[in-house]
């Protein structure tokens, strides 16, 4: 085989083993898992044939004039006719092209406007709040406040609100739907920027931005119970590759006992365990001044409520924490989070309060004990 | 022969006499000759596509395995900023920059630009625009936002790197702004005679569009970032959703620039491949005059795709309809150049030196580019693909495997005619196919990782995403594309040490600046050309019998023309140092803006003096 | 060619550019265009914010419409005496020509003073750069189109004082043309200001 036929092979070789799919993808747009991924999914197979077939054909006839009119030793240097061109065939491509674009158009306009309807039927309504750099879930009709998880029932749409919270500029917090009131006038009901994220989980629908000072919202639905992976994809600063999250979809039934559970105040540790040490660690260090935890009270007797990090009343029923980069069950992980969280992920708002190694232990085992 | 002489006439006005030199170092700091200035162009973005190949390399390394921490995300955040940043302003710009000024006017038959001393500003301000940006690294810290700059991150940023970003682009729009003005008065106002503009080159065309494109976006974009400087350093509110603002109008501003920018990026490049791909099929552009109107065409509907940037900003289903369809009617004009191309090989008398394979790699590539580019159109699919690997594929494909293939081309091609020897052919054909293969190997694979799941600007990845293999082929790829361009470089030394040679018309080609001797003389033509035809030079050398075929002509037959007002003296611009004084200003001024009120004044002052100067100097010494 | 070249009084003399026009009045033209659009985006910027400032205070609280229409009357008379400054030079008539630009200049000036006086007027009413999103798009609109004119006005100066030496005669008629055209474009961006900003009523 001549050598250059040899590496046109070769390079049409590479593009087929490059288009071969990663294996155990799991943030997979190829793979959706719920209806309103499909439909992105459905438009996005019949193009990519398209676009294949065009492929074909332009490449084909690119590598077949190079062939047929090279210079060679049956056909020697020459000076061809001087085509300058043809009306007819400029106004085919014109067309052709149009025709196929007008062809996909069609199926494009009636799936955005399908996507942007409000879905109906047995709606669960949750907010979505982007911090920098992890999620936060609220469910309104329900009650509870989560994070970097978002529990679902399976074959029920949830209606995301998105907003994005922080400290905007002259450190006020960003105007926000999703976001009451700070808890009192002054403090600031928002830790670090408010900045632009995206929230995205492919294998349940494309994305939407969460844009500062708007309320943009997106449906996702599950088929079936499992976990499904997810991360901020507008660049948001310094730990964007550190936000991510699961939305964790249940059979009905068990999506019920999950919402028990965690409308439920929080676990109290037994007297006198390293749990309850680790409970006073909490309540009398600065832990309180960010983090909730339902049916605590703190020295003075106010409840323990949110005011800028994540809720933890159930902290050990997640998987994940800090952005859903750390496991919660690891508490070699926990404890190097809480020994120095900038060092674990650079920019992190949470501060280094200088814990000792004995009351870090004592917080895992109280952190560990909030199921 | 006509000599060339330097008239003395008016007293010197400045502090200094306008200088004279038209060889040595000071000769290059002080030239307007486009030829020159063309070629400083092209050094110095060749310097800073070293600088932002580097940078690509080092995001290729950290992302090469999950959990890496060779770049901290703070350095990672520069460094993938400054590598779109430098590879947008500070290579593809000024070396299609390079192109046009060293050609445009040898095309149309022309002695030089309209303003050759604003050419020389243009040149300066560019440079200066670059060193300030990098100079950001030791100064408190290089831009970190993305070479995008999205409010509100942009703004609250705490480090003065998106400051720098700011002022640094802002002086860079200067330089191309007063360039765009200088190159379409040119080509509009300075033609050869005969030469109207349908017997205008396709790269003189394609110029002519990006000098428009240039002069109506670059306003856009100078408002957005100073409505961004002013946000971070005095403190207004135009992206603060606090006070009512919305950070999606930086969105809106950026990109009203940012989608005709990547036109300005494409289209010089595909200006050289139209030039190239005729003289080695050895027949004329099949369409000519389809692809000028497309690329007319795509230089007006590139105002109006802007939003496909933000389809998942929340706009709502009408704009993102409009938009999607607008963005689907521009692959049209695209798609004809396309064909046109293939057109132009059909039946053609084919040999493949190398500005011939990039020309042909261009294609190839680009349609590749231009197919992913389709996808993101259909909306609901790039609510799946905005944001992720994808679109890094899509772009890179095109910008890469599009323009950089195509001024690598153009490199090639004209090489003979500037300086004097033909690049080595064995060491282009290394360049090229190890090119090809180590940026398909680098992009390619972005397309599957994109899809699945792995999102754009991320310092790292975890392993469970199941995204190291293909990072890992693709930073194989990355380092493949480093040894052509070392290959390339290489090439250029060899080249360079070898004597030069006579021939001024090395590839039998079709344009007019094939008719000067190589390199050509300051004055560019003994005699301005007079035109006749599209394509004047090969006419000069074939005629075309009535069913098509191709004689050439006898030599010292009907090819010479009468001599064209020859015989008295071609008076040239004389150099000056106004424009480098000018841009110096410039440059005060903008570290002014970060640092002290008083350097600020001082760099006004010195900007003025400048331009005083230049106004008032005499024509010649 | 890079020097402009000589120009008579009238245009529609021979010029040898392919499209008959002198390569600077080109340059102007489309650096202009250019310029249309920079306006562009500042009053479109306002116009997005227009009634979606938070704290006030709000533009009826700070405007006195009488006063900026004398001011921008002033601005529409120098494009007035602008013309005359050209149609003399174009006549010969240097003297003339130097009295009708000092004119201009020195009616620039009334405005661009007027605009001082009303902005410090506006300040000391609580109105900065910074208080809201008025302050912030008004002040960097108007701010602009002021620049532009201190700019203009530099340029009158100059071709003023340039006249004094000998350098400016009638065959440079086409400089003093090219200011004008700079001038006459910053006086109907004014216009569009004026109307956009000061007079097209608002909510409260």
């Amino acid at each position: 085989m001549r050598t250059r036929t040899r590496w046109i092979w070769a390079l049409v070789g590479l593009a087929v083993f490059a288009s071969s799919c990663v294996s155990n993808a799991q943030q997979d747009a190829l793979n959706p898992q719920g209806p309103y991924a499909q439909k992105s999914y459905d438009l996005l197979v019949p193009v990519f044939w398209v676009a294949t077939a065009v492929f074909v054909v332009v490449q084909g006839l690119l590598i077949f004039f190079v062939v047929r009119y090279r210079r060679r030793k049956d056909r020697p240097a020459q000076l061809p006719p001087q085509i300058h061109g043809n009306n007819r065939l400029e106004i085919a491509w014109t067309i052709l092209p149009a025709l196929i674009l007008a062809g996909v158009a069609v199926p494009t306009v009636t799936t955005i406007f399908d996507l942007a309807r409000e879905p109906e039927g047995n709606v669960l309504e949750v907010s979505v709040m982007g911090h920098q750099w992890w999620w936060e879930f609220d469910y309104p009709a329900e009650g509870i406040n989560t994070a970097n998880e978002l529990h679902i029932p399976t074959g029920r749409p949830v209606y995301l609100t998105l907003c994005a919270v922080g400290l905007g500029y002259e450190d006020k917090p960003t105007p926000s739907e999703c976001q009451p009131g700070p808890p009192d006038g002054d403090t600031p009901a928002a830790v670090g920027d408010g900045v632009i994220h995206s929230f995205w989980v492919p294998e349940l629908a494309g994305t939407q931005d969460v844009v500062p000072g708007q309320a943009n919202t997106l449906v996702i639905q599950a088929d079936e119970p499992g976990r499904y992976s997810g991360q901020c994809k507008e660049f948001c600063g310094l730990a964007h590759a550190y936000m991510k999250f699961a939305v964790v979809a249940h059979s009905p039934t068990d999506y019920e006992a999950w919402l028990r559970d965690q409308q439920a105040d929080a676990v109290m540790p037994q007297p006198g365990s390293l749990a309850a040490t680790g409970m006073d660690v909490f309540l009398n260090g600065q832990c309180i001044a960010c983090h909730a935890v339902q049916g605590l009270e703190d020295p003075s007797g106010n409840p323990v409520v949110a005011n800028g990090g994540p809720d933890l009343t159930h902290f050990a029923s997640r998987e994940c924490f800090a952005g859903c980069w750390l496991q919660n069950a690891d508490a070699e992980e926990l404890a190097r989070w809480l020994d120095d969280p900038a060092a674990v992920k650079q920019g992190s708002w949470m501060p280094d309060y200088g814990l000792t190694p004995d009351e870090i232990s004592a917080l895992v085992a109280y952190l560990q004990s909030l199921t | 022969m006509a000599s060339v002489s330097v008239p003395t006439e008016g007293r010197s006005r400045g502090l200094f006499r306008r200088p004279t030199a038209t060889t040595g170092a000071w000769s290059w700091i002080t030239t307007v000759d486009h030829k020159k200035i063309g070629i400083l162009y092209g050094v110095t973005a060749f310097a800073f596509f070293i600088v932002g190949g580097t940078e690509a390399l080092l995001i290729r390394l950290q992302l090469a395995q999950p959990n890496q921490e060779i770049l901290s995300p703070s350095v990672y955040n520069e460094i993938f900023t400054m590598h779109g940043i430098t590879m947008v302003f500070l290579v593809v710009m000024p070396l299609s920059a390079a192109f046009v000024n060293y050609l445009v006017p040898l095309m149309i038959g022309a002695r030089d630009v309209a303003f050759p001393r604003l050419n020389a500003f243009s040149y300066w301000a560019f440079l200066f625009a670059g060193i300030f940006i990098y100079s950001s690294w030791f100064l408190g810290g290089a831009p970190n936002g993305g070479w995008f700059g999205y409010a509100p991150n942009a703004v609250l940023d705490p480090t003065r790197g998106m400051t720098f970003y700011a002022i640094g682009l802002l002086l860079a729009g200067v330089a191309s702004m007063v360039s765009a003005v200088n190159i379409a008065v040119t080509i509009l106002n300075m033609r050869a005679p005969g030469m109207t503009l349908f017997r205008m080159p396709v790269f003189a065309w394609m110029s002519l569009v990006v000098q428009f494109l240039l002069a109506f976006s670059l306003p856009v974009i100078t408002v957005a970032l100073v409505e961004l400087l002013f946000d971070k350093r005095f403190g207004t509110h135009f992206f603060d959703s606090v006070a009512g603002g919305d950070p999606v109008l930086w969105q809106h501003l950026f990109w009203l620039f940012g989608h005709p920018e990547v036109y300005i990026l494409v289209l010089p490049a595909m200006g050289i491949v139209s030039e190239i791909l005729p003289v080695f099929s050895r027949k004329p552009l099949f369409g000519y005059q389809f692809v000028v109107f497309s690329g007319i065409a795509i230089g007006f509907i590139g105002f109006g795709v802007w939003v496909h940037h933000m389809y998942a900003v929340g706009l709502g289903p009408i704009a993102n309809t409009a938009f999607g369809i607008s963005t689907m009617i521009i692959a049209i004009p695209t798609g004809v150049k396309i064909f046109n191309w293939l057109g132009t090989m059909w039946k053609g008398d084919l040999t493949f030196p190398t500005p011939m394979l990039f020309s042909i790699g261009f294609v190839s590539m680009f349609v590749i580019g231009g197919l992913s580019g389709v996808t993101h159109s259909v909306v609901p699919s790039d609510y799946q693909q905005t944001d992720t690997y994808y679109v890094v594929a899509h772009f890179h494909y095109v910008l890469f495997g599009g323009s950089i293939f195509g001024l690598f081309a153009g490199m090639h091609f004209w090489w003979p005619k500037v300086f004097g020897r033909k690049l080595s052919e064995g060491l282009g054909k290394a360049t090229f196919w190890t090119m090809l293969v180590g940026f398909n190997l680098t992009f390619g694979p972005m397309h599957v990782l994109g899809l699945q799941g792995m999102p754009r600007r991320i310092q790292t990845y975890p392993e469970e995403l199941g995204l190291t293999f293909y990072n890992l082929v693709s930073t194989i790829g990355a380092f493949t594309i480093a040894v052509a361009v070392l290959v390339f470089l290489v090439n250029v030394v060899l080249t360079q040490r070898k004597p030069r040679g006579e021939d001024a018309d090395p590839w039998d080609a079709r344009t007019l600046e094939w008719l000067t001797t190589s390199p050509p003389p300051e004055h560019n033509f003994d005699e301005i050309p007079t035109v006749h035809a599209l394509d004047e030079a090969w006419h000069r050398k074939y005629t075309e019998t009535e069913d098509g075929h191709v004689l050439p002509v006898p030599a010292g037959g009907s090819g010479s023309e009468p001599a064209h007002g020859g015989g008295h003296a071609i008076h040239m611009p004389s150099p000056s140092y106004y424009p480098l004084v000018a841009s110096l200003g410039l440059l005060f001024f903008g570290y002014g803006l970060i640092f002290s009120w008083w350097l600020a004044g001082a760099g006004a002052v010195v900007l003025l003096a400048g331009l005083y100067g230049w106004a008032l100097e005499p024509s010649a010494e | 060619m890079q020097e402009p070249v000589a120009v008579h009084a009238f245009e529609s003399e021979h010029e040898d550019t392919s499209t008959g026009l002198p390569n600077t009045k080109l340059a102007m033209w489309i650096f202009l265009a250019s310029d249309v659009l920079l306006f562009g985006a500042l009053i479109t910027s306002y116009v997005v914010y227009r009634g979606r400032s938070v704290v006030g205070p709000y533009p009826n609280d700070v405007f006195d419409i009488p006063y900026t229409s004398v001011s921008s009357f002033v601005l529409l008379a120098s494009s007035l005496t602008m013309v005359l400054a050209l149609s003399s030079i174009q006549r010969g008539d240097l003297p003339r020509m130097r009295l009708w630009l000092l004119a201009t200049a020195l009616l620039g000036l009334t405005f661009v003073g007027g605009q001082v006086y009303e902005f410090t007027t506006f300040y000391e009413e609580g109105l900065s750069l910074t208080t809201n999103l008025f302050g912030t798009t008004f002040y960097v609109l108007t701010g602009f189109h002021g620049t532009h004119v201190a700019i203009g006005i530099l340029m009158l100066l100059s071709v003023f004082s340039l006249s004094f030496g000998g350098q400016i005669t009638q065959r440079d008629s086409l400089t003093v043309e090219l200011v004008g055209l700079y001038w006459h474009f910053v006086d109907i961006v004014w216009i569009v200001i004026f109307t956009v900003v000061y007079l097209v009523p608002t909510g409260p």
